[in-house]
């Protein structure tokens, strides 16, 4: 078991160490050459190829093909205008239509067929992120309107279908988080929390699959995820809230001073602690899993195999409660700070005195 | 040239050691969470779901922290 742990330790370190080297070095397109001549194995560069957002979605390749889906890639420059063309046209090699692309990042490129730097590239393409976002709100649109549905056809009666398995669950959301962190006031909040809760949970869960992106592994999506709750939980605030952020009652004088400045900060941190959470709990099992399948072709051995298989097999379970309990955690504070920011002023409070 | 190398390889090294802190740090906060938690239900099988909804907050919170240094020494690494 302790050199188990001492090979993972040790695949850990080096794939980090690569992930530096990787985005250090600048001077080369290294998955083109990964592809074109049988370089060594990088775990660093498969890994980070795996978690981040590309051009087309990739699902395999063989030495001769390819198997990958290319997406629409939409680009706006000040001189050219909008251009829309498929991802399949912008190969590593060549330019198309005045533009190349370069480690995800697409270029203008001069008259001579250089990068042009100096021409700012809006890149608005659908990624593979952006498509794997579609898919999942076209499936969370079809599952609940099914259980709409469902509510409307079985009126007074037992539920059925896919509305017996989001029902208990639905329940659990406002039951243990809705009600107990809001209180009262908990129903004009559950339909954020409802749709957090299982876009999170759908997001995780699809990102799991084969070929799966890396959507709540985004630190952009993630982002408008915290935003969206610090937003609400701003704008929902009342007079007691305020009074607490900017003038804690209870406590003397020359503390409210200094506690206001820290309250304020609070504010701020809840959400970016809510982004960097969910951000870096899925990055960290996709890379786990990853770095599990990675050293099969490290070691280059069979014998590797069924050890690294079973632990990435152990670990994709434990992905699945973990793609579970992120959603549950991130509704769960949310419903927190919404429940701290409507809270109402408790008749004995503090700022009596003693 | 040397001197460089040197440097971010110290700096390398400062991300790794930053790291493994942060996640001993956070193993051993949720480790006593998890033996209290777990010595709670033991004591009051009754109240099994307040506890562990009280448990996942505090668990949620020790992680928040020790995410920020990973995050911290993640930003070393990569610059």
């Amino acid at each position: 078991m302790a050199t188990k742990i001492n090979k993972l330790l040790l695949l850990i370190l080096l794939s980090v160490l690569s992930i530096a080297g990787f985005a250090s070095s600048d001077a080369h397109t290294v998955q083109e050459e990964d592809l074109d001549q049988e370089s060594v194995f990088n775990p660093g560069e498969m890994i980070m190829h795996h978690i981040g957002d590309s051009h087309e979605w990739h699902f395999f390749s063989t030495t001769a093909f390819h198997g990958t889906i290319p997406l629409p890639i939409i680009v706006y420059s000040a001189e050219k205008g909008f251009s829309v063309f498929s991802s399949a046209k912008l190969t590593h090699h060549g330019a198309y239509d005045g533009y190349k692309i370069h480690h995800e990042r697409i270029f203008a490129v001069d008259a001579a067929g250089n990068e042009n730097t100096a021409v700012k590239v809006y890149d608005l393409s659908i990624t593979k992120n952006v498509a794997s976002l579609m898919i999942s709100a076209i499936l969370l649109v079809l599952v609940f309107t099914a259980v709409a549905k469902g509510y409307v056809k079985n009126k007074g009666k037992a539920p059925s279908g896919v509305q017996s398995f989001f029902e208990p669950i639905v329940a659990y959301v406002r039951d243990e988080i809705a009600l107990k962190m809001i209180g009262p006031k908990y129903e004009r909040f559950m339909p954020y929390l409802l749709t957090i809760f299982f876009f999170i949970w759908f997001n995780n869960l699809l990102g799991l699959m084969p070929g799966g992106a890396n959507l709540t592994g985004n630190i952009a999506v993630t982002l408008m995820l915290a935003i969206t709750t610090f937003v609400i939980t701003t704008i929902n605030g009342n007079g007691y809230y305020w009074k607490h952020v900017l003038w804690t009652p209870g406590v003397p004088l020359p503390l409210r001073i200094i506690i206001m400045p820290i309250e304020i900060i609070g504010m701020i941190t809840k959400p970016f602690s809510l982004m960097i959470r969910l951000f870096a709990n899925i990055t960290a099992g996709h890379i786990i899993i990853l770095s599990f399948i990675g050293l099969i072709f490290l070691f280059k051995s069979i014998y590797i195999a069924p050890l690294s298989v079973g632990f990435g097999l152990f670990m994709t379970f434990l992905e699945l409660f973990v793609a579970l309990i992120q959603a549950f955690v991130f509704t769960l504070l949310t419903a927190m700070y919404f429940g701290s920011a409507v809270e109402e002023h408790a008749h004995d409070d503090v700022d009596h005195g003693h | 040239m040397l001197n460089s190398i040197l440097l971010d390889g110290l700096a390398l090294a400062g991300a790794g050691i930053g790291a493994g802190v942060a996640a001993l740090a956070a193993g051993l906060g949720i480790g006593r969470i998890g033996s209290s938690a777990v010595e709670s239900i033991a004591r009051q099988p009754s109240e099994s779901g307040k506890i562990q909804t009280a448990m996942l907050i505090a668990a949620a919170l020790i992680e928040g922290v020790a995410l920020f240094g990973v995050v911290v020494c993640l930003l070393i690494a990569l610059a």
